[in-house]
């Protein structure tokens, strides 16, 4: 084992007193002067309607308007994956809250006075709000020209169909697999949406300089990709990337709601129409609920066949996608879902179907989890009613199917090294596994419930990160990445990857927020990656800077390269163990020579990195071929839960939850995201609802109707767990844990109450409500 | 137009506001104080939270003409020497990730503390349970707030 001097230890984030002091700048934090305007969106009240017009006459006439744009000002299509989206609303919307027009005015409130007088008369179409109803015969088609959009190779849409997606995954013999079962468990789970509730905004800013340059100020995962989609979108008004520049400040929460491309199309928009001065669009909290991404809704049809020892045979698993009214996005989550819903299990016959259905909703999109909270919900309630069936305990069930090292994946290429025995064995021993707690208070009952969890990045094959290293003349660092400290602590675990490559304390590095002119590549901030990929990036570059180094001192003063080594920042040398080098006299200014001339100059390293072993290349039939994942991250995780019987009211005694990340880099930020994620996925199953009225308008766009956790909601112990079986491609072993974390509590919960009751739930939300109201109907029985 | 006098963040100072300017935009865009954070704009999740002669509130349900001749005090104040014990603490617990709610609960944590130098746990809940946080899950935060009472 390599004695680490900087990985694996629970460092001071370096973010940390710019966020305390108030000192850290976010997209709507940024000043832009007297020549800033203002953009307020016009947005459809109707679930699909074809646009018959707009009247802007009256909105033009009030003072302190600049201008008023629809859609055609700007007939320019995008999208992520598939392009299916226009930047505003054409002949047609297909949700309540999609963009028709902006109203740009010198001050905000003048923007939003004047969008209320913009007439839109609409001819209303039925509204699809169901996606089981959007996969009838004769079923309303949200987008007819389907089959002309462009998508990525590995998207198979049906022409004429609501089906936007189809993800088949077929491995062995489905039929002789449940023949071979001595039991079989169907039915039908369902998880509704939900919102990613960032407590910052959506914002951008876009500006376009008299010389033509657009650059957009943005809340921003996915910088790069902005720009990509920005350039592409804007190609026919001459804009290529060069000419376009998106700068990312600090993100104020992510969870995938802010990846990809949303509102932010809309300001660099209407930058080109407003030359010489910056345009802002700042959401309120009722658009972002309706008008970014909602995580997308499901409907899970599962059935699974076991041997009477609780050995899987096999497995079939329809997912029916609510995607909303653009999938652009969204469809890479049903795609990653159809690839990976065996769960972290051996499963010799499997038929996977995973559909992504257009809606009149809101557009689906990223979400923390991408889809595996939603057929974990099933798979894991499954498990346990399987396991109850049998008379196996459900931890042992799980033990005894759970995936290893080297087996076969649903798409035939081989799992990574994992650790989930451990995981499960840690949680069964903190969470006392088998030991029944009794209440002491007579009006409620304890129940424990168990889950496993795992997931992969869902990333296209060629997605890449890097990174530029700049030495400054005290041998401190700026390091520069487009990955996103989104809260996760990204920066920090940079600098600390940098550090130990370069024996350069983290305190003595600055890794900077991206800036697409200025920063080196990062394909997105999602999919748990950027520790593994970002991190790769920046350890090749601080070997790159090492190297040259080593090379300059040898160059220099004879020593031989692979003799010297870095400590304390220093050059060493094991030949001559009474010999230093600092680094901060020469990583700048060079060596000087006797004759007084100078060797060297300053010391800058770059890192690329690629998975270069994955495809997409599979038969579509059965996706078999490919190696679509570049690993899977897996955990184990139980709680303690408590029931009041007459409110159904429920209390989060204890959460223990492991995780297999390879290596630690920090635990403490680790063990962040375990509690945060947690708290973010118990969220879901027991506070969160989401309602729409039955013609597709969100009820509760607001944090008054639509709960979020308190302080006082929270469990009273969480017990994270590390477990570290090394990545072998990981920077130093580390695998990926962000989304991970909030995948296992919907399960969980759903399993503790059957522990605690004999009752069980297979719709999500699980609310004090719906756990009284089957009290009652378990009570009449 | 209304003139106002008020102390912000230590200093005097009189502006000229409308009867209707909210204090949060009239503390961002006009002052230059960009701490207090926008997160819902109806006083639900806390990211706003200002020191109004020592007590915290919510500067999106506030008039900008209620402040006059009263004192406000920002993160900006609390920042401008060193940081305070509490931030200190959030800084050691981790008690932030993005960093955007963080504000917030140190103004209710400050207050909390001033009048109360020991708070319990449940206290700490109490006091910090009308700030919304989407990363960290609170335990951060609370055990931050406990960690400067002596009864932890």
């Amino acid at each position: 084992m390599e004695n680490l001097k900087f990985i694996g230890k629970s460092i001071t984030r370096i973010d940390g007193k710019e966020k305390i002091s108030g000192a850290a700048v976010f997209a709507d934090d940024i000043d832009f002067g007297t020549t800033l305007l203002f953009a307020q969106i016009v947005e459809s009240t109707k679930a699909h309607a074809l646009i018959k017009n707009i009247d802007i006459s009256e909105a033009k006439k009030i003072e302190g308007v600049v201008d008023v744009f629809t859609g055609k000002d700007f007939p320019f299509k995008f999208g992520l994956y598939m392009k299916d989206r226009f930047v505003f609303a054409q002949d047609k919307v297909r949700f309540i809250g999609e963009q028709i027009a902006a109203v740009v005015a010198r001050d905000a409130k003048t923007a939003k006075r004047a969008a209320k007088l913009v007439k839109i008369e609409y001819e209303e179409l039925p509204e699809v709000l169901d996606q089981m109803k959007a996969i009838e015969s004769g079923a309303t088609i949200l987008h007819p020209d389907l089959g002309s959009y462009p998508h990525v190779p590995w998207f198979f849409p049906k022409a004429n169909t609501n089906i936007a997606h189809h993800r088949k995954t077929r491995k062995g013999n489905l039929d002789a697999g449940f023949a071979e079962a001595d039991y079989i468990l169907e039915d039908t789970y369902v998880v509704p949406r939900y919102a990613h509730c960032a407590i910052e905004f959506h914002s951008a800013i876009g500006k376009v300089d008299y010389s033509g340059r657009l650059t957009v100020w943005a809340s921003s995962q996915s910088p790069n990709t902005q720009r990509n989609l920005f350039a592409e979108a804007l190609s026919s008004l001459g804009f290529t990337h060069k000419d376009v520049r998106v700068i990312a400040p600090y993100v104020g929460g992510g969870f995938g709601g802010k990846a990809g491309v949303t509102m932010e199309i809309l300001a660099a928009a209407l930058a080109t129409k407003l030359k010489g001065s910056p345009v802002k669009i700042l959401w309120s909290r009722e658009q972002e609920f309706y008008n970014t991404y909602q995580r997308l809704g499901v409907i899970a049809k599962l059935k699974i066949g076991v041997k009477n020892d609780g050995t899987i045979t096999a497995l079939d698993h329809q997912l029916y996608w609510d995607a909303g009214a653009y999938v652009e996005y969204g469809a890479n989550v049903v795609n990653s879902v159809g690839l990976s819903a065996t769960g972290p299990y051996r499963v010799p016959n499997l038929s996977i179907d995973s559909f992504c259905i257009y809606t009149n909703l809101p557009p689906g999109g990223a979400y923390r989890g991408f889809g595996y909270s939603e057929f974990l919900f099933g798979l894991e309630s499954h498990m346990n009613r399987i396991a109850k069936h049998l008379g196996i305990d459900p931890v042992e069930l799980r033990k005894r199917n759970a995936i290893n090292e080297n087996d076969s994946l649903a798409y035939g290429a081989h799992m990574n090294p994992n650790g989930i025995a451990e995981c499960i064995e840690k949680v069964a021993k903190e969470i006392e596994w088998g030991k029944k707690e009794i209440s002491k208070n007579p009006n409620t009952v304890l129940g424990k419930g168990f889950s496993l969890l795992w997931k992969a990045p869902a990333m296209p094959p060629n997605a890449s990160s890097s990174t530029f290293l700049k030495f400054n003349e005290d041998a401190s660092l700026n390091i520069l990445i487009s990955g996103m400290d989104i809260g996760q602590g990204l920066l920090t675990v940079m600098a600390q990857v940098a550090a130990e490559v370069l024996s350069i304390p983290p305190s003595k590095i600055r890794v900077e927020t991206p800036d697409t002119d200025r920063n080196p590549y990062e394909w997105q901030t999602v999919g748990s990656h950027v520790t593994w990929g970002c991190g790769n990036a920046v350890k090749l570059a601080a070997i790159d800077a090492r190297d040259q180094i080593f090379a300059l001192v040898e160059r220099a003063l004879g020593l031989p390269a692979d003799k010297l080594f870095l400590e304390d920042e220093k050059v060493k040398c094991s030949l001559k163990p009474e010999w230093e080098l600092p680094l901060k006299n020469f990583v700048i200014n060079g060596i000087m020579k006797e004759d007084g001339t100078f060797k060297g100059g300053p010391i800058n390293g770059r890192g690329t990195f690629m998975p270069e072993f994955t495809s997409t290349n599979a038969d579509p039939e059965t996706s078999q071929g490919g190696h679509p994942n570049v690993h899977y991250t897996v955990g184990a995780a139980a709680l303690l839960l408590e029931i009041d019987k007459e409110t159904g009211k429920m209390k989060v005694l204890k959460v223990v939850e492991a995780i297999d990340v390879g290596k630690a880099i920090n635990p403490n930020l680790v063990k962040g995201q375990i509690v945060g994620g947690i708290v973010q996925g118990l969220a879901t199953v027991l506070y969160e609802d989401m309602r729409f009225d039955d013609r597709g308008k969100m009820l509760n766009p607001n944090f008054t109707d639509y709960k979020l956790p308190t302080t006082l909601d929270i469990p009273e112990e969480i017990v994270p767990i590390i477990v570290e079986v090394a990545q072998p491609d990981g920077p130093y072993g580390a695998r990926g844990v962000g989304e991970h974390t909030m995948l296992p509590a919907a399960p969980m919960i759903a399993n503790a109450i059957d522990d605690a009751l004999g009752i069980r739930i297979k719709s999500m939300p699980i609310t004090a409500e719906k756990v009284a109201l089957e009290i009652i109907k378990q009570s009449k029985k | 137009m209304e003139k106002i006098t008020f102390k912000l963040n230590g200093e005097v100072r009189s502006m000229e506001v409308e009867s209707g300017d909210v204090l949060l935009d009239v503390l961002r865009d006009k002052l230059g104080m960009k701490s207090p954070k926008c997160g819902c704009d109806r006083g639900d999740c806390g990211a706003c939270s200002v020191l109004l002669d020592g007590k915290g509130v919510r500067s999106c349900l506030i008039l900008a003409i209620e402040i006059d001749g009263h004192e406000i005090v920002t993160i900006e104040g609390l920042s401008k020497q060193d940081l305070t014990p509490v931030q200190k603490a959030f800084v050691n617990f981790n008690s932030f990730q993005c960093g955007f709610c963080a504000p917030g609960f140190i103004i209710s944590a400050t207050e909390l503390l001033n009048e109360n130098p020991n708070p319990t746990k449940e206290e700490v809940k109490e006091a910090l349970a009308g700030n919304l946080c989407r990363c960290t899950g609170y335990m951060p935060i609370i055990d931050a707030v406990c960690s400067c009472s002596n009864k932890e």
